[in-house]
Order: structure tokens, then C-alpha cells, then sequence
């Protein structure tokens, strides 16, 4: 870990519920350093994805504080906040959420398109995420066409193609056989191992438990445990 | 640039459903514009029979009379004036008298307006050459509503009742000679068209005569008191006054196919947000602002009706051209509602009609895709992206 680029101090998240709340984060205390590779785990209700969430800059703290990237994520302004996503964020969703009307060229392109990148970068930028995927052969396909593996690696590259500062994965296996889950992880740890990017993800999949190099461990939307592996 | 860009690869993405909708909201540009011109082209048509068979370039009236008051017709009478003896003489004026009377077909009474007019006229396009019969036969012709409401045919003989100028009833029998047709009513319900020379004699009026029609525009010839000069656009005022009251229910007609094809918009971007729910969720979190993903939205709809546009110029274009070029075959039956309507109407399809409609959809098109699209700013991105917003 060279620095933090995350971090989080007693942070909290309610949501109304009937008349009363549902607190799902309650004092969350955690940092995360560049080139993380690093696993929220627990159950479903944990708090996990909320956490992501907020990492994400797509759900605000309702108490404590959440700095990414040296801007805290409750002060920023609908405008800073999808820059920050369309910049340093990128996202990895459980069913994939691509576009289907697009083929994978234009998927993987949309995050570039968003920064007004110049098409002939933007194209060779395209191309080289889809060769980290091994998905070169695919770039006309649409969605419909590819199997789940493929999906998520066209998810991988569409996260990937901007050289994001740090890559959220919300269970990014729960969709895969395990052949496909183990392709998809080894491509996300050579690109963590080549490009330093974070990743974090939010997981209670033993597959991605295997890979992850730090295991924070939720449990009534607190930390429960926080364990480095050293691993070669 | 970028939603734009955006907007055209959503739409030509979804390919199918786009052409549907397309072709659907190119049927209302289409079906709106023929509408209208149809409308537009009835107008038209009407102002122009008008003018052909009655009003021509303008007309003088003697000063009492007045076509809403029959009972004034018996003193609305008097010599041509002096000053348009010529051009009465050169056939560039028409004296027409004008008078009540009554016929008896098959023994009923039925009262109309006898007009007696020269039968080597060539103003208006009554067929008055076939004002001819036999010797001591006092020829008529009659328009087919006319005919139809009194059971008379070419060739029949009927009794006509009028009064002279003294007041005196006399009758005579008229042949039918000729049954025309003609979408102008002035012209032919409740009216009998005589020679001229005729109906002087049988009135005991000599050189008289009610109005005075003319080949041109002679608001500058000033002529005795007794003639006042009604310009064509004097004469043609009612007949506006018609066209604009039944604008009115045209453009009610406009607003409904309208509002049924903006419905299909606002539907489609009501179900389409509904959706594409995830796909929201994934703009945002992709780097878009929410007013940019309105944006989008709303673009895509606007689209919609440019698209709408294309393919309605395509298949739109040759097909107005032919029907205005051909005319739209109106039902018979038509005539029977007592609607001066041409058997065959042509459209009119003006510029401003189709830019203005194709702008007016445009705009309306943006606004309703906009209405549903604003519910995005209101979504909470992390719900979007589960798809679990109802």
C-alpha cells in the first residue's frame, strides 16, 4: 500500500423504514491503500453493497465520513460526484448492466465517450481493455449474444478502459459457474497486479474470498474482522 | 453533441422497436397533414366555386336588394345603368333579375327564387347555353339539389307562378332543359335559372335587372345610386366567415390526432423509463448526471419525431403529391348532408402547413418525452441500478 485512497471514519447509513429506521452501516471505520485487492464479506443485509455504494459516490453517509480520493463523498455536489465516478470510479455489477443496445465495442467505449476522449485514442483505449479480457473477437457482438463469462468481462473492460484510480465489484461471480468465475478473478488480479488499480468487492462468494488479498468481514453493518493475506 | 450521439446509437440500437414507433408516429404526421390539407383544399375549392359560378370579379346589386329578405326581391329592381351599358353589351357584365316564384311538381307547392339570366353569358359557369327550347317554350335549368328535392328531371314540364311588377300572379309552364351540377348552393337550391330576356318579359321589366355581375373588378366605376358595387371580397366574406368557424373545428380535429399520437410517445417514454430502470442506474454510475440522463431521455423522444419525419417524407411526399394531383373521391351520399363539397376534393398542401406541423410535433413530441423523463432525477441511482423502482 503506497497511500490511502480511502477513508472512512465512523461512518453510518439509515434507511427509513415504516415509521422507525433500519440502520445498515453503524460505525464503519475502515481505509484502503492504491492497488488494494480487497474483499467486504458477509451475509445478505450486511451492509455491504451499501458500503460500496457509498464508496461509489452513489449513495451518501448519514452520519460519519466517507473521503475518496481526497473528496468526501456527503459534501459533493451532484455534478462533482458523477465526475468522480466518470473519472476515478469504475463499477462492476453482479448482472453485468450492460447495454443491450449496444455491441461490446460501444459498451466498453461509453465510459471513454463520457470523458470526451478523441476518437482515435478513445478507439485504441477500447481495444486494449478488450484484449486484457481476451474479448478482441467479440467487439461487433451484442450483449444477447455472449455467455455470462463474457458478459462480465465486457463489465471488466467497460470498468477498466478508463484506468480508474479504483474498480467496485458488487458480487461479480453470483452469476458464474465456477469456471468462469476463476477467468474472470485471475483477469481482475493481473489487471490489479499491471495497473495498481484498487479493487473492492462486495462478496459472501468463497471463489472471490480465494483471490482477495485483505477480507474485511461485515456483520450487522459493522466490521467484523480485517485481515490481510500475504499472498505471492 | 454527446447525448445526441447518445441518442441516436439508443435508438438505432433498439432497432425494431424504434421503426415501430417511427412508423407509427409517421402515420400521425402523415394522417395530420392530410387532414388539414384536405381541410385547407375543401376551403379552397368552396372559395373558388364561389367565384366561378356566382361572385365572379364583383357584382353590383340594385340598393334595395338584399339576398337574406325575399320579400324585398319584387322592388329590388331597375334599368342597367348608362355607364355599364357597354360592357353589359360586350358580355363583360351580366344583369341577373331576380324574383320569387312558385312551382308545382307532380301538383306540390314548392316556392323558389327565379333568376333570369343571358344565355350567352360566359362569366360564371352556369351551363346557360342550355337556356334553348322550342317555339313558345320558356326553357329552365336547375341544379341537381334542386332537382333532386322536387322530383324534376331534363325534359320535364312544370308550372312556374310569379308576379309582375304590378303584383299580378300569372303562371306559365317551363321545360327543364338541363339538370347541372355544382357544389355552390347559392346556386342551385331552391333556384331556377331562366332567360333572361324571358323573366323581363314575364315581370313586365324591360331592361331591368337585380345585380349586375362582372368580368372585372370595377370598384373604381362609379354609377348611379340606385347600383351598389360589392367587391369580390365583400361577396366572398360569408363563405369566409364559414371557413374560418369550420378552422375552428379543423384545428380541434388537428389537436385530437395530435393528442392520440403524442398519448403513443408518452406512453412508450413512460414504459421505456420503466424499463430501462438498470440502465439509468448504470448511467449514473458510469459518470452521467442525472439532468444528463433526463437529457438523453428526452432527446431520444424528440428523435423520435425527426426520425418520424424521414420515413413520413419518404412514403408522405409521393403520396400527397399523387392525391392532390388526382383528388380525393368524396361518397356521393355526401351531397345529401347539404355540404358544398366537390365530388372530388383536391388537398393543398402548403409549406408553412407541413414545416409548421412537422415543427409544432417536433416540439410537442420534446415536451412529452420530457414530462415522464424528469421521474430520472427524482430516482435514487442505487434502487435504479436493482430495477426496483415501481
Amino acid at each position: 500500500m503506497d497511500n490511502n485512497i480511502i477513508s472512512i471514519e465512523g461512518l453510518k447509513k439509515h434507511f427509513p423504514m415504516g415509521s422507525g429506521k433500519f440502520t445498515a452501516l453503524n460505525g464503519i471505520n475502515l481505509s484502503f491503500g492504491k492497488g488494494e485487492f480487497a474483499g467486504i464479506i458477509g451475509p445478505s443485509g450486511s451492509g455491504k453493497t451499501t458500503l460500496l455504494n457509498i464508496i461509489g459516490s452513489l449513495d451518501v453517509p448519514s452520519e460519519g465520513k466517507a473521503v475518496i480520493l481526497g473528496q468526501s463523498v456527503g459534501n459533493l455536489s451532484p455534478a462533482a460526484s458523477a465526475s468522480l465516478r466518470k473519472s476515478q470510479l469504475g463499477f462492476i455489477f453482479q448482472t453485468y448492466n450492460l447495454f443491450q443496445v449496444y455491441t461490446v465495442y460501444e459498451n466498453v467505449e461509453f465510459p471513454l465517450l463520457l470523458q470526451g476522449i478523441e476518437a482515435s485514442k478513445r478507439r485504441q483505449m477500447v481495444l486494449d481493455a478488450l484484449e486484457w479480457v481476451g474479448l478482441t473477437d467479440k467487439i461487433k457482438s451484442r450483449p444477447a449474444q455472449l455467455s455470462g463469462g463474457e458478459s462480465q468481462r465486457v463489465a471488466i473492460a467497460r470498468a477498466m478502459v478508463k484506468r480508474p484510480a479504483i474498480v467496485l465489484a458488487d458480487e461479480p461471480t453470483a452469476n458464474l459457474d465456477a469456471a468462469n468465475s476463476h477467468h474472470i478473478l485471475q483477469t481482475m488480479e493481473n489487471l490489479n497486479r499491471e495497473l495498481h488499480t484498487t479493487f473492492i468487492f462486495a462478496t459472501h462468494d468463497d471463489k472471490v474470498i480465494g483471490y482477495v488479498r485483505r477480507k474485511i468481514y461485515l456483520s450487522d453493518g459493522k466490521v467484523a474482522k480485517d485481515e490481510i493475506i500475504e499472498k505471492n | 453533441m454527446l447525448a445526441f450521439k447518445l441518442a441516436l446509437r439508443n435508438l438505432l440500437g433498439a432497432g425494431l422497436r424504434t421503426w415501430l414507433n417511427v412508423i407509427v408516429l409517421s402515420f400521425s404526421f402523415i394522417i395530420i397533414i392530410w387532414t388539414k390539407g384536405l381541410l385547407e383544399g375543401w376551403d379552397r375549392q368552396a372559395k373558388n366555386d364561389m367565384i366561378r359560378w356566382e361572385v365572379a370579379e364583383g357584382q353590383y346589386w340594385h340598393k334595395d336588394y338584399d339576398p337574406y329578405d325575399p320579400f324585398t326581391l319584387s322592388d329590388s329592381h331597375g334599368p342597367v345603368p348608362q355607364e355599364l351599358s357597354s360592357r353589359v353589351s360586350d358580355t363583360s357584365i351580366i344583369p341577373v333579375l331576380i324574383t320569387q316564384g312558385t312551382i308545382y311538381p307532380q301538383g306540390r307547392m314548392h316556392s323558389l327564387i327565379i333568376k333570369g339570366i343571358a344565355p350567352e353569358q360566359k362569366v360564371v359557369e352556369l351551363p346557360t347555353a342550355k337556356l334553348t327550347a322550342g317555339e313558345g317554350e320558356i326553357p329552365a335549368i336547375i341544379g341537381k339539389a334542386m332537382a333532386a328535392s322536387t322530383g324534376l328531371k331534363e325534359g320535364d314540364y312544370v308550372t312556374l307562378r310569379w308576379r309582375d311588377r304590378n303584383g299580378t300572379f300569372d303562371a306559365t309552364e317551363i321545360r327543364i332543359t338541363s339538370v347541372f351540377e355544382t357544389t355552390v348552393p347559392t346556386a342551385d337550391v331552391g333556384q331556377v335559372w331562366l332567360p333572361l330576356e324571358d323573366l323581363r318579359k314575364m315581370m313586365l321589366l324591360p331592361g331591368e335587372a337585380t345585380i349586375l355581375i362582372t368580368a372585372d373588378n370595377l370598384s373604381d366605376v362609379r354609377v348611379t345610386e340606385e347600383w351598389i358595387y360589392k367587391d369580390q371580397e365583400t361577396l366572398l366574406s360569408d363563405i369566409e366567415k364559414i371557413i374560418q368557424a369550420k378552422s375552428s373545428v379543423g384545428v380541434i380535429i388537428w389537436g385530437i390526432m395530435l393528442l392520440m399520437s403524442m398519448l403513443a410517445v408518452f406512453d412508450t417514454q413512460v414504459l421505456s423509463i420503466f424499463r430501462r430502470q438498470k440502465e439509468i442506474g448504470t448511467y449514473i454510475a458510469l459518470g452521467m448526471t442525472r439532468g444528463q440522463v433526463v437529457r438523453l431521455f428526452t432527446l431520444e423522444g424528440a428523435l423520435h419525431s425527426v426520425l418520424a419525419a424521414l420515413v413520413g417524407a419518404v412514403y408522405g411526399v409521393p403520396l400527397l403529391m399523387l392525391q392532390s394531383a388526382r383528388g380525393v373521391k368524396i361518397p356521393l351520399s355526401s351531397s345529401d348532408f347539404g355540404i358544398a363539397m366537390a365530388e372530388r376534393l383536391y388537398p393543398v398542401y402548403s409549406l408553412a402547413l407541413i414545416t409548421g406541423t412537422v415543427a409544432i410535433v417536433f416540439v410537442v413530441t420534446t415536451i412529452v418525452s420530457y414530462w415522464p423523463s424528469r421521474k430520472i432525477a427524482k430516482m435514487n441511482p442505487t434502487e435504479a441500478l436493482r430495477g426496483r423502482i415501481q
